[in-house]
Order: C-alpha cells, then sequence, then structure tokens
C-alpha cells in the first residue's frame, strides 16, 4: 500500500462570554423558557436594525491578537443568505469580505517538538435559534434565545497532519480563550464547536487531495474518531482507484460513522454582500492599545515565568497554569505566604482529588487564595499537623471557611506541650504490652502502631516528631 | 377658509391659541376621508378611534401647557411600511394584510412626542416598490388633481391624502424617489433627506442603503416642521448620523423652520444672493415632457430674478444611474424581503407539504408580480459568478456618481431639474411596461445612490391639470440651503388649491377632474371598514 499523509483545516465555532447579543441587548443567558431572550432586532421583525455590541470586537481583538494575527482597522460585515426557520431574518449576518484578523498562527507540541498552525481568519457572526420537532403534535418549533448570540469563526490553514495535532491545537485554542475570558469552550455544551476539513495525499504529493467536512464533532474523542475513520475512509476509496467527492459529511459518534449530508455539487449559493444596515468597524490606534493594554499573561507567557520565578518542577508548572483560575489562585496563594512549593501541592494534589471526586471543572477553585495562604501558613508554623490539615482542607474547600478560626473554633491546635503528650505515651505504652515486647524484640516497626495510638488519644492534634520521639525515649528507658 | 386647508403651521398655532381643537381638526380630516376615500383610496387603514383617543390626549396636554411644540395637535398620515404598535402595518402587501407590529418605529415615537395625531397609514406600491401606487395589493390610489390618472409612487398614498387635504401631513419613504415623485404628482412638497438624517429603525427596509423617510407636506415651511421633529441621531439605527455639535449640526436639532422664519422676518429681498444653482443639461434631453420642461426652466428664472447665479453645466454618468440603482435595490430587497416566510409573522400558505413548498406557496401568494421581479433580478445579481459582472460594477458605479456630484457641488450650492420627465400618467399606462417605468426614475434614483438631500416642489401646472414639480438637490446636510430657495420660490407663486379638496366647489374648478366621471364623489360619506 502506498504510504499517506493526512491534510486537516479546523473551522473552529467559539461563543462569546458577552453579556448580551452581538445585534441586540437581549440576554445571552442559557436556559430561559423559549422566545423570552428575544426582541424585534433577535426575531427578524420587519423593520428592525441590528446594533454592534462593542464588546464582541473586543473579544474578536482579543483572540486575534493572543494568536498573532493581524487585526482589520476597517472591517466588515455582509449578509449570508440562506432560508432556514432557525434564522428569523433568513441571513445570517456574518463576515466574509474583511474580517477582523487575518494571518495568525498557534503554537502546538508535538511529539516532534513545536510547530505553528496557520489561522487563516477569524470572523464575527451571530447565532441561529433552535429548531425543534414535536412528532407527537407534528410541527416543528423555533426557539430564538440563542438567535443573534455572537460567535467568532476561527478558520485555520491546512497545517496539521493527524489528529494528535488537531487536539493539541484545540486544546491550545481553548486554554487561550479561556485565559482572555472571551468564552468558557465547552465542546460538549456547543459553546465551542469544530468542523474538520480532511484530505489525503500520496506523501510527498505536492497538490492537496479532495477535501470532506466533518460535523457534529461533540467532544475531543469523537475528533479522534471521526478523522481516524475518514482518513481510512478516503485512503480505501483511493485505493480501490475511486474519486473521493467533495461533501459535507455528518459524525454518528455511537455508529463510529460518518453521512453525508451535502455536496458541493447542491451546496448554497449564499450570495453574500456587504450588510447595509451596519457601518464599517473602525479599530483605531487608541481602541487597538486599549485592548493590548487589557490582554492578560497568557499560558506560554506564564509557563516560563514559573520556571524562573516559583522553581517548580515543570510538570507542576504546566498543571497549575492549565487554567487561569488555577493560575491565579496559585499566584496570589503563593504571594501571600511565600511558600509556592506548598501552595502548588495543595493545588496539585488535593484541590484535584477534590475537584476529580466532586465532578468538578479545573476552573473551578471554591476557594479563595488568602485562606489558602493561611491554611499553608498554619501548617508551616506547626500550628496544626499534617492531618489535621487535610481536614481543614476539605472544610475549606467545601464551604470556603478561614483555616485560622476554623482551628481556633475546633480546637485543632496541635498539642506540643511535652508534659500531656508525655502521659499520653506512658498510657499508650501500658495499654499495648504486645507491640511493646515486638520493638523490644527488634521489631523497629511496631512503634508505627504505637505513634498511632497515641495521635488517636489526642485526637490527632499531637505533634507527630514529639509523640514519636517521646515514645522512643521511653521504650529505651525501660 | 376650511379648516382642512390650514397649513400645519397655521393649525397648530390656532390650536395653541384655543382658537381651535386637536380633536375638530381630526374630524375635518376624518370628514375629508369620508366624502373621497371611496374614490381616492389613499389609505390602507384609517385608525378613527386611535385618532380621536390621541386628539384628546394631546389636547389635555397641551391645556395643560405641556405640549407647547409647533406641530403639536396636528394630524398625520404614515406610509404603511412604518412600524406603528398595534396599528395594523401592512407594506400594502398580502404578506402583511394582518400584521400588527409590536412596536413603533422611531421616526413615528419622535411624531408622538412632539404631539401629533396619527390618523393612518396611507397607499403604497407594495413593499415601496413602484412608480404609481398601483402596485399596491389594496388597489391603486388615485390622482386627486384627475382621478383617472396615477398618483405617482410609491408613497403615493401619502401624497395623494397631503394633497386632497384628508391629513395636513405625511410621511413617506425615498428609496428612489418615492417621496419626490408622487409630490410632483400630486402638487405638494416632499424631501428626502441626506442619508442618515432619520432613523430607518421600524421602516419595513426595501433598499437598506437608499432608504430614507422624509416629511410630506402642502407648503415649504411645513415641511421643514416636520423634518424637525423626526431628524436626529437615533442609537437604534446604525446608519444614523451622530450630531455632535460638529459640521453645522447643532446638539440640540437641526432648527430647518427657525431658519426659514429668520430669513422672513428678514424680508426674503434679494434672499438667494450669491447662491450658485446649476441645471444639468443632462436632465433636459430626449423623453422630457415640453411642458415640465417650460415649467422648470421658468422656475430657473424666477430663481435668477431672486439673486441666484443660475447656469447650465453638463453632469456626467446620468445615464448610468437606473441600472446601477435598480441593481443595488433589487439586491438588498432580495434579502430584506427573505424574513418574509410565513413561519414567524404575515401570510402563510393555507397547505403545503414540507418546508421547502411552505416557502414556496407562502411567497408566491404573498407577494404581487412586482415584488417578485425584483426579488428574482436581486437575487440574480449576486448569485455566485454575476456578483462581480453586476452588484459590484454597481457599487463601482455608484461610487462614481458620487464623484460627478463632488465635482458638480464643488461649482455650485444647488442643482435643478424636474422630478419626473412627465406629469402624472393615466392609470393602467406604466405597469405594462416595468423598463419604461423604471426610466421615469432617471432624475430621482441618483440622489439616493449619492446619499444627497433632495426635495421636489410645484412649479406648476399641465393643460391637463395636472401639477408638475421640479427638484432641487443639494450636497449632503444641506437641507437648509434647500430649503431657503424652495421657500422663495414658493413666495413668488399664487397657491394652488387641490380642487378635489375643496368642498364647496368653485363652478369653474369643476371641470377639472370631470374625466374621472363621478361629480358626485363629495355628496356621499362612505363608511370604510378597516
Amino acid at each position: 500500500m502506498k504510504q499517506y499523509e493526512t491534510v486537516i483545516g479546523l473551522e473552529v465555532h467559539v461563543e462569546l462570554a458577552t453579556k448580551t447579543k452581538i445585534f441586540c441587548s437581549c440576554s445571552t443567558a442559557f436556559g430561559g423558557a423559549p422566545n423570552t431572550h428575544t426582541c424585534p432586532v433577535c426575531t427578524g421583525m420587519p423593520g428592525s436594525l441590528p446594533v454592534l455590541n462593542r464588546q464582541v470586537v473586543e473579544y474578536a481583538v482579543a483572540v486575534g491578537l493572543a494568536l498573532n494575527c493581524s487585526i482589520a482597522r476597517c472591517c466588515k460585515f455582509d449578509r449570508k443568505n440562506y432560508f432556514y426557520p432557525d434564522n428569523p431574518q433568513n441571513y445570517q449576518i456574518s463576515q466574509l469580505y474583511l474580517p477582523i484578523c487575518r494571518d495568525g498562527g498557534v503554537e502546538i507540541e508535538t511529539s516532534a517538538g513545536p510547530k505553528v498552525i496557520g489561522i487563516h481568519e477569524i470572523h464575527m457572526e451571530e447565532d441561529a435559534g433552535k429548531l425543534t420537532h414535536d412528532e407527537w403534535e407534528d410541527c416543528s418549533l423555533v426557539d430564538y434565545n440563542r438567535s443573534g448570540v455572537p460567535l467568532i469563526e476561527i478558520v485555520s490553514e491546512p497545517d496539521l497532519r493527524s489528529a494528535e495535532e488537531v487536539i493539541a491545537c484545540l486544546e491550545q485554542l481553548r486554554t487561550t480563550i479561556r485565559y482572555l475570558g472571551a468564552s468558557d469552550c465547552k465542546l460538549q455544551e456547543g459553546s465551542m464547536r469544530a468542523d474538520v476539513n480532511l484530505s489525503v495525499r500520496e506523501v510527498g504529493a505536492k497538490a492537496y487531495g479532495t477535501r470532506t467536512e466533518m460535523k457534529n464533532l461533540n467532544s475531543f474523542k469523537a475528533i479522534v474518531r471521526a478523522i481516524e475513520a475518514e482518513r481510512q475512509r478516503q485512503i480505501e476509496l483511493l485505493e480501490e482507484g475511486k474519486a473521493i467527492v467533495q461533501q459535507t459529511r455528518r459524525w454518528d459518534d455511537n455508529k463510529e460513522q460518518s453521512y453525508p449530508m451535502r455536496s458541493k455539487e447542491d451546496a448554497q449559493d449564499y450570495r453574500y454582500f456587504p450588510e447595509p444596515d451596519l457601518a464599517c468597524v473602525a479599530v483605531d490606534d487608541a481602541w487597538l492599545e486599549r485592548i493590548k493594554n487589557r490582554q492578560p499573561e497568557l499560558r506560554a507567557q506564564k509557563l516560563a515565568r514559573y520556571r524562573t520565578e516559583y522553581e517548580i518542577p515543570e510538570y507542576d508548572a504546566r498543571l497549575l497554569t492549565a487554567t487561569k483560575e488555577m493560575a491565579d489562585v496559585f499566584e496570589a496563594a503563593s504571594a501571600l505566604c511565600g511558600k509556592p512549593k506548598k501552595v502548588s501541592n495543595w493545588l496539585m494534589v488535593e484541590t484535584m482529588r477534590l475537584q476529580k471526586e466532586r465532578g468538578m471543572e479545573p476552573e473551578e477553585i471554591p476557594f479563595s487564595p488568602e485562606n489558602l495562604a493561611k491554611l499553608v501558613e498554619l501548617t508551616e508554623a506547626g500550628t496544626i499537623n499534617s492531618t489535621v490539615a487535610k481536614q481543614v482542607f476539605e472544610e475549606m474547600f467545601s464551604h470556603d471557611v478561614d483555616p485560622q478560626q476554623y482551628v481556633a473554633q475546633k480546637g485543632l491546635r496541635t498539642v506540643s506541650d511535652e508534659g500531656a503528650l508525655a502521659e499520653c505515651a506512658r498510657q499508650v505504652i501500658a495499654q499495648n504490652p504486645k507491640s511493646v515486647e515486638d520493638y523490644r524484640g527488634g521489631k523497629q516497626k511496631a512503634i508505627g502502631f504505637l505513634v498511632g495510638q497515641t495521635m488517636k488519644a489526642m485526637k490527632g492534634k499531637a505533634d507527630p516528631g514529639i509523640v514519636n520521639r517521646l515514645l522512643k525515649e521511653f521504650l529505651e528507658e525501660e | 377658509m376650511e379648516l382642512t386647508a390650514l397649513t400645519a403651521a397655521a393649525l397648530a398655532e390656532k390650536i395653541q391659541k384655543k382658537e381651535l381643537t386637536a380633536k375638530a381638526a381630526v374630524q375635518a380630516c376624518l370628514q375629508q376621508m369620508r366624502r373621497l376615500e371611496p374614490e381616492l383610496n389613499s389609505f390602507v387603514t384609517i385608525d378613527e378611534k386611535g385618532a380621536l383617543a390621541q386628539a384628546e390626549e394631546v389636547q389635555q396636554k397641551i391645556d395643560a401647557g405641556e405640549l407647547t411644540g409647533p406641530l403639536a395637535g396636528v394630524p398625520i398620515a404614515l406610509k404603511d411600511n412604518l412600524c406603528t404598535e398595534g396599528l395594523r402595518t401592512t407594506c400594502s402587501s398580502r404578506m402583511l394584510e394582518q400584521f400588527t407590529p409590536g412596536y413603533t418605529a422611531e421616526a413615528v415615537r419622535r411624531l408622538q412626542k412632539a404631539g401629533m395625531i396619527i390618523l393612518g397609514k396611507t397607499n403604497m406600491d407594495e413593499f415601496a416598490m413602484g412608480s404609481t401606487t398601483e402596485t399596491s395589493y389594496f388597489g391603486a390610489t388615485k390622482n386627486p388633481w384627475n382621478l383617472a390618472h396615477v398618483p405617482g409612487g410609491s408613497s403615493g398614498g401619502s401624497c395623494a391624502a397631503v394633497a386632497a387635504e384628508e391629513c395636513f401631513l405625511a410621511l413617506g419613504s425615498d428609496t428612489g424617489g418615492s417621496i419626490r415623485q408622487p409630490s410632483a404628482f400630486c402638487g405638494v412638497t416632499g424631501i428626502k433627506p441626506t442619508y442618515g438624517t432619520v432613523s430607518r429603525y421600524g421602516l419595513i427596509a426595501y433598499g437598506s442603503s437608499l432608504d430614507q423617510i422624509g416629511p410630506i407636506a402642502r407648503d415649504v415651511m411645513d415641511c421643514a416642521l416636520l423634518l424637525d421633529v423626526i431628524a436626529g441621531w437615533d442609537a437604534k439605527d446604525s446608519t444614523s448620523i451622530r450630531q455632535d455639535g460638529a459640521g453645522g449640526m447643532p446638539p440640540g436639532g437641526y432648527g430647518f423652520a427657525e431658519a426659514l422664519r429668520a430669513e422672513e422676518a428678514a424680508g426674503m429681498v434679494k434672499c438667494l444672493q450669491g447662491l450658485r444653482i446649476g441645471i444639468p443639461r443632462d436632465y433636459f434631453g430626449q423623453g422630457l415632457d415640453p411642458e415640465v420642461k417650460t415649467s422648470v426652466l421658468a422656475a430657473a428664472q424666477t430663481l435668477a430674478c431672486l439673486g441666484a447665479e443660475v447656469e447650465e453645466f453638463h453632469l456626467g454618468l446620468v445615464d448610468y444611474a437606473i441600472p446601477a440603482y435598480y441593481v443595488i435595490a433589487c439586491a438588498e430587497a432580495s434579502s430584506n424581503l427573505a424574513r418574509f416566510d410565513g413561519v414567524k409573522y404575515g401570510h402563510r400558505a393555507a397547505a403545503y407539504e414540507g418546508l421547502h413548498q411552505m416557502y414556496k406557496r407562502t411567497r408566491s401568494e404573498g407577494f404581487g408580480p412586482e415584488v417578485k421581479r425584483r426579488i428574482m433580478l436581486g437575487a440574480f445579481v449576486l448569485s455566485s459568478g454575476y456578483y462581480d459582472a453586476y452588484y459590484l460594477k454597481a457599487l463601482r458605479t455608484k461610487a462614481l456618481i458620487k464623484q460627478e456630484f463632488d465635482k458638480a457641488f464643488a461649482r455650485y450650492d444647488l442643482l435643478l431639474g424636474p422630478t419626473a420627465p412627465t406629469t402624472a400618467p393615466r392609470l393602467g399606462e406604466s405597469l405594462a411596461d416595468p423598463i419604461q417605468m423604471y426610466l421615469g426614475d432617471v432624475y430621482t434614483v441618483a440622489v439616493n445612490l449619492a446619499g444627497l438631500p433632495s426635495m421636489s416642489l410645484s412649479c406648476g401646472i399641465d393643460p391637463a391639470g395636472l401639477p408638475i414639480g421640479l427638484q432641487l438637490i443639494a450636497d449632503c446636510f444641506g437641507e437648509s440651503r434647500l430649503l431657503r430657495a424652495a421657500y422663495a420660490l414658493e413666495q413668488t407663486r399664487t397657491e394652488r388649491r387641490c380642487p378635489l379638496a375643496q368642498t364647496e366647489q368653485p363652478g369653474a374648478e369643476q371641470t377639472i377632474f370631470a374625466p374621472a366621471g363621478p361629480s358626485d364623489a363629495g355628496s356621499e360619506p362612505a363608511e370604510r371598514s378597516e
């Protein structure tokens, strides 16, 4: 069999996190009763006119800057005409001729090292409503709550060569956009949607093969499976000497198969033309400068800084910077207590464990950096021991309690009064002759049991170091 | 003098002075409608109850001294493509026969704020596509000067209603001449303001980049007063022009009427001294009715007598305006009218199988032939493979036409020409030959392509008793200049009232509308159902 290369380009739709819609002041909030977040504009009433939400432009420019795009100083909207009931005007306001961002790139890590994936353009557009078919009543219902929710579409160059690269690219995009606060980028909920354009060609061939576009990819796993399947399908066709039809296909993740939706021949003519109801968007120097100044430190910059500033392992730095929320808590807590390694441990071990246990997202950090810093300080000062600290942490994670107050209220301070501890240790020795005998008979490990018993008797609040030393002393004594 | 013959300014003054009430004004209009509507058909919807209720409310505010504006209490008619909350808005189409908007157009909201009273919605060419008001689903409106003729269009209902004194003022919309041409045909005064002067929010779009709402009145002062009410920046229309005090536009409003009053107070003597008026030779060529030509040139003479420097010049690209206009307007219309699909509002076919058939039947039934023709033309010029050849070329032509006007306005303050090549054609004459009808827009469409302000006013009557209109064109934001020249010209003319409007017919003028037949048009007050 010949050797084939897969060529992939992405079209990624991202729903922007604005409070209101792109062309009217209706709420973008999820979950309202059907057609309650609507007005004459987003339901396409005759005579209504769109007014652009400036925040949409700011987010689009912020994403464009983060992806090293050139920003159009004067961009325009165009109408994409097609009839479908989810689209109240029967045209979508989008950008074709002069998109807001062009010619950028996103750097990804691959097994062969770093690689830059070109970004062809980013444009702004409006989302459509939601159509549901009621089989029982045999009618279709349309909800325009999502109609007019702002989207950006990021179009990559056909620079990707494998599913691994596609996932790396999407993850990089997602992290960047989330750092910017421009979107939560959830594939399952549809706030990030990726269409995959894929073709194959013989290794060494110059020209691209005929491509297909794959839609309905709702998770990274589905994307990987769809790429593999489509690659196989195309190669098999070529091996059989058949031609690949340029078409749009729909992925069915349950059946792990795709189906043709429409081919190029019956592709719609969208009759794009400049949107006459909107003036061109002028992004002047001052505005661009304001957006630039507001850009947060992105992940790559953070990683580089962590390496030198915090002296924590690369692995830890990567985990901590995976979300901006985590990185923010890390930096704030570290600044407060001056113990980045300890803060990092709490975040990487206990926080991530509890998040996983409770089915929370990595960006959901339910406690304040102040409280985490206090907890670190309490532990470092020996005010509480590590067992108690975990207990306090759980309480802090669940209810964001102030560790200092909590420890004080519950009387959780470590007992380091040697008199009290000595008394307790002697009691434990007296009550456990078997273990004492074992220890004295050379089983050094038996002391562990006695330490545990002492800690238990002290309700966990004892300083385990002192307990250990005292027990040893007493056992050696007799 | 009959009440309906008053100008809006005079009426409002009398209402402020308690010599008349808003209710009396409304009733006089309703009475006139009862008398004339069965024949004239200038209204699609008459809101008798609503108008009387508004009159009551407005009168209370006037009595309380809360409404003192120069048009408070004046009844007005609205072209039926302006959305009015709770009042049916049809665009004279079967598609919107039962459509009642949930909101009011910004321009209309401003009228209401000024204490004006909405009488109803006037007939128009379906979706403003036409030059005769014959493409209306609700039947043609007749020309009040001669009922065998069309009133022009598409704002034919508004212009006929103003001329026939069924209302004192009206709003129209102008995409390619739709205010100016029927104003000329009906002997009234109408302005198409600079693009962006009046908010388009709530105007059901035909060609969005060309559409402007404008005033229609019986004289220049009334036009200026109404333009003052409706003009101004609106956050809801991204193409509306912001007044920030710069560029000669005071933040408190344009003050067009005030400027005229000041002019008048100064005596109007040689008031056009130094005004340079250019007459495009190209507007006086083939196809121009000699009667129209004579009247317009006579007006040019008058303007010269008033002190203006009038000279002929060559305006380029005149022949390219119509093709460029029809390509751009129809392209935008094909998209603007896509929303009328039976899904959300308006007409929906009674029987269909599946979505595609619902679309097809709904739109086949809901739209008339002229609308379909323009949608098809527009969809064609935007389609892949033709976009560059038609749409882009039209946009480039538009830019070049604007340059031609820029050159002209480097030399002249105003341009003067006929509004239309002929007076109002007979009913049924135009629709038979759409291309001929499109060519009638030769003098008006270029103004919309260039976004310029322009005004039509009456300058004579032809032997058939039909009014002749002239058109003044100014550079962008030159409305006050337009108004000044028009006002001066108007002072030199003897007032001519539309004979049909007069309840007590002087015998001599009876003959004017004799060709229409029914001489008892006025004697039978007919009820009109809505």
